[in-house]
């Protein structure tokens, strides 16, 4: 760091800020990377003495996830919903709030994009897409908006309240499936979107749909809402030091407000685009915990939009080529949720406890 | 006197700061002991050592006479010391017996947990110490006043001798320290060993038998307060440092910038902090306002910078009514602020020299485009000048000020605050902390924005700072304006029985 002298090609612009930038992110990813291999380690163990052979279930997960283009296009295409929720509880946790409500949001927004989709008959699908996606944010900003608001007025906790709003959602569209939505069938699922409303398959016959292109600019508008915009410098003066932002100025609840907001709006946006690019309907229960891995999967890549889409695919890669080394080695899927698990376990618990250590230090 | 308690030659370093420089200190049996300071003087960190809560660098500890190597609280209250802190260590949800006896539990076959003799136990032990509580209450239910003397009840059950207060009035009402003081005489007729920890000269002058005096780390005596008086004490605790005589320019005053009228606010537990506060500043003056901390202080600072809300009163700033404004409104209106506390109110540690530099103007012309997307090159050629013209030494304008020295961060401060042309500066403590060098840094750069026709605020409890650059001395004690002084016409002995709370004819 110490070449920063004064020299005047600095101010024509990015690109030393730019190596500076990619340099300080790949040693911040280091925690991240020696967590994951030391998953890998632990689940070999955990393999050989359940007697199964680690080398050949690896080696069939790693072949099922990128081997072919099909391979890739499952694991891109379960990376993709759990990109949305990362960021969305990185954009939250940026200005000091935690999200844990983006499965709901996830959901309510996934629902309303259903709605706008199987309304307006014979919109064009130029206005019919955007508005199911807009739809889909904007139930999610709502979702997002609440427990905002509750804490700016009343103090109530985010944890709590984004948790229990979480369950709201997941019932109400659970209802609303089940009765007044609920297409002919024994399943709780709406009828399908009119074709007008869904989203182009990028990538045959896999379900790669265009949600992961639409989930890939939303990585780079958080980089740049966060890093490049007057938004961004509030939102995250806020979330290190919400005392010193006050007092420069900076209207603190207002910006946490509208942290969550566009937060819930991201997480709705990506169950838009599970609707409309991958079930073509809302389906009760389409999300396997998605919230949930997004979670996971900001913290594995260190709240940083570019490590949360290496995580996000590495979750995905685990998800379907599970798939695969199951049907071939028949070693138990069950050892995809232990290799997640134990790569949270190692991810978090650094930081858990750094976060605690930096508490500490605050109270004294 | 045999002395209960006896600390020798206490060294204790943090990184960066000296917290107790070769400290000693002794308390006798059934003496109240004071021990006096401003906050950072190193009292608790004294009494931390001496309950086992920090290890000493160097210095010994002896209790009874007997030599003791104090590494754990256990040990501390396996030798009858015991310390009530200033946040309470109860559980709210349990009784007043049940957070008495934890951790010695009163059982049956030891198993079962006997709730109704440990109540009764408790109130024989509380009515025996005098010190009354009803040991089947909740906790929670409980007055502030009230767990303090469950606090203090707890520390003598477990066989305290010498009880350490931490700074017990600071939480309380008027009527709670009455309470207290009671209390604590009943503990000195039973032979008890009192330290009372505290700032305010009066209380340790009432029931203390004997004050020590800290300041900076160091100890500054230890005298009988049947020997003392609050304007001598006012002085031992205050800071007093050689300095150079400003220079300032006479400049005609051209009316009022800040109007402070009458203001009233109370503190984060919802008493009374500021009790009708009136006084008012001129282009070019600056005002300095003396007193012991606590007495209002930081509430007026919070009130005047639009983090507390104020119960009544008015402030104009140059005539326009600003009580209600947000900090955002006052910071454009030129309301500049240089807090007491850099790292928490000042700064965003983890933010780089430029991000810090442009806080409250991250969304202003030129450093904001439309108000949205922010332009680094515009911010880096200012951050750059600032750094040069402030001589903050950094490595570079993205290095995060957390990596800088306490003396090069109040620069940035500075360096933002004043550069965004302010009428009005407060400035809170503005060089605590600070060494000589640049304790003379801020100093000049004060009188100089004065001298450029701000108004300047300055808080201090170094009455030197206060006299060397004054214009005018007002003394604030318990929320009130109690004098307006000419520097010129008061000396140390006066503004310190004045702080105190002394009346001068």
């Amino acid at each position: 760091m110490t070449e920063m002298g004064e020299g005047g090609h600095r101010e024509i612009g990015l690109s030393p800020r730019l190596l500076a930038e990619i340099r300080s992110g790949l040693m911040r990813m280091l925690p991240q990377v020696i967590a994951v291999v030391a998953a890998f380690i632990v689940g070999a163990v955990v393999l050989a003495v359940t007697g199964y052979d680690p080398v050949d279930a690896y080696a069939m997960m790693l072949r099922g996830a990128f081997g072919d283009i099909y391979g890739i296009g499952q694991t891109l295409t379960k990376a993709t919903p759990i990109i949305f929720t990362a960021l969305a509880f990185l954009f939250a946790m940026k200005s000091g709030l935690f999200n844990i409500g983006a499965e709901g949001q996830l959901v309510i927004g996934a629902f309303a994009a259903a709605l706008v989709g199987i309304s307006f008959d014979g919109l064009p699908a130029l206005i019919h897409v955007p508005l199911a996606l807009l739809a889909g944010a904007l139930a999610g900003g709502a979702w997002g908006f609440i427990p905002a608001v509750l804490k700016a007025k009343l103090g109530a906790h985010e944890v709590i309240t984004t948790m229990m709003l979480s369950y709201v959602a997941t019932y109400l569209t659970s209802y609303m499936v089940n009765y007044p939505f609920k297409a002919p069938g024994w399943v709780a699922q709406t009828v399908p979107l009119d074709p007008s409303a869904q989203l182009p398959r990028i990538l045959p016959p896999t379900q790669l749909s265009a949600s992961f292109i639409i989930a890939i600019i939303l990585v780079a508008l958080t980089y740049i809402i966060l890093q490049k915009t007057t938004l961004g410098y509030e939102v995250r003066a806020s979330g290190l030091n919400p005392v010193a932002a006050e007092s420069g100025g900076i209207n603190v609840k207002r910006t946490m407000i509208i942290a969550l907001v566009v937060s819930g709006a991201m997480a709705g946006l990506g169950g838009a685009g599970e609707v409309m690019g991958v079930h073509d309907r809302f389906i009760e229960g389409f999300s396997p915990g998605y919230g949930w891995d997004g979670l996971a999967v900001a913290l594995v890549g260190g709240l940083h939009p570019v490590g949360v889409v290496i995580a996000a695919i590495l979750f995905g890669a685990l998800r379907s080529g599970g798939m695969t080394m199951t049907r071939v080695t028949h070693v138990p899927l069950d050892i995809v949720v232990i290799l997640q698990s134990l790569v949270i376990i190692f991810v978090a618990a650094p930081m858990l406890i750094r976060y605690l250590l930096r508490w500490r230090e605050h109270k004294g | 006197m045999t002395q209960a308690v006896e600390m020798l030659g206490i060294t204790k370093t943090f990184p960066g700061v000296v917290a107790n420089d070769h400290i000693d200190f002794s308390a006798a049996k059934s003496e109240t002991h004071g021990l006096l300071g401003e906050n950072g003087a190193g009292k608790t960190v004294l009494m931390s050592i001496l309950y086992g809560l920090y290890r000493p660098d160097s210095g010994r500890i002896m209790v009874d006479g007997e030599e003791i190597r104090m590494d754990s609280p256990a040990t501390a209250i396996r030798h009858g010391i015991g310390m009530v802190h200033q946040h309470f260590m109860l559980v709210p949800s349990l009784t007043v017996a049940e957070n008495v006896v934890l951790g010695n539990e009163v059982t049956r076959s030891r198993v079962v947990l006997d709730t109704k003799r440990a109540s009764d136990e408790v109130r024989v032990f509380s009515e025996r110490c005098n010190l009354k509580v009803d040991p089947d209450a909740p906790v929670h239910t409980l007055t502030v006043g009230v767990q303090q003397r469950v606090e203090i009840i707890k520390a003598l059950h477990r066989g305290a001798e010498i009880l350490i207060l931490d700074e017990p009035t600071a939480i309380l009402t008027p009527q709670e320290v009455e309470e207290l003081m009671k209390a604590i005489r009943a503990l000195k007729a039973q032979g008890k060993t009192v330290i009372f920890i505290s700032h305010k000269l009066r209380e340790v002058l009432s029931i203390c038998d004997r004050v020590t005096v800290l300041k900076k780390g160091r100890l500054v005596g230890t005298v009988k307060t049947g020997e003392t008086s609050l304007s001598q004490l006012a002085t031992m605790m205050v800071d007093r440092q050689v300095l150079e005589v400003f220079k300032k320019k006479t400049v005609q005053g051209a009316g009022a910038v800040l109007n402070v009228e009458d203001l009233q606010a109370v503190d984060d537990r919802g008493l009374p902090a500021l009790k009708g506060i009136t006084f008012d500043i001129s282009v070019s003056e600056i005002l300095g306002l003396a007193g012991v901390e606590g007495n209002g202080q930081s509430e007026l600072v919070e009130a005047l910078t639009g983090l507390r809300r104020v119960r009544g009163g008015r402030i104009l700033l140059n005539k326009i009514d600003i009580t209600a404004a947000s900090p955002e409104k006052r910071i454009r209106l030129g309301v500049s602020h240089v807090p007491a506390d850099r790292n928490r109110e000042g700064l965003i540690p983890d933010f780089s020299v430029m991000e810090n530099l442009i806080l409250g103007s991250q969304s202003e012309e030129p450093f904001a485009r439309r108000h949205t997307v922010l332009d680094y090159g515009a911010a880096s050629r200012y951050a750059d000048g600032l750094i040069a013209d402030y001589s903050i030494s950094t490595p570079g304008r993205e290095t995060p000020v957390r990596n800088l020295s306490g003396g090069t961060q109040q620069r940035v401060v500075l360096a933002r605050e004043f550069s965004r042309n302010p009428k009005l500066i407060i400035a809170y403590q503005p060089t605590r902390g600070l060494d000589i060098g640049a304790t003379e840094y801020v100093r000049g750069k004060l009188v100089e924005m004065r001298d450029n026709g701000c108004a300047v605020l300055l808080i201090s409890a170094d009455l030197d700072e206060i006299r060397a650059l004054s214009d005018r001395i007002a003394v604030i004690f318990e929320g009130r304006i109690v004098a307006l002084k000419d520097p010129k016409k008061t000396d140390e002995e006066e503004l310190g029985l004045l702080m105190a709370g002394g009346k001068v004819d």
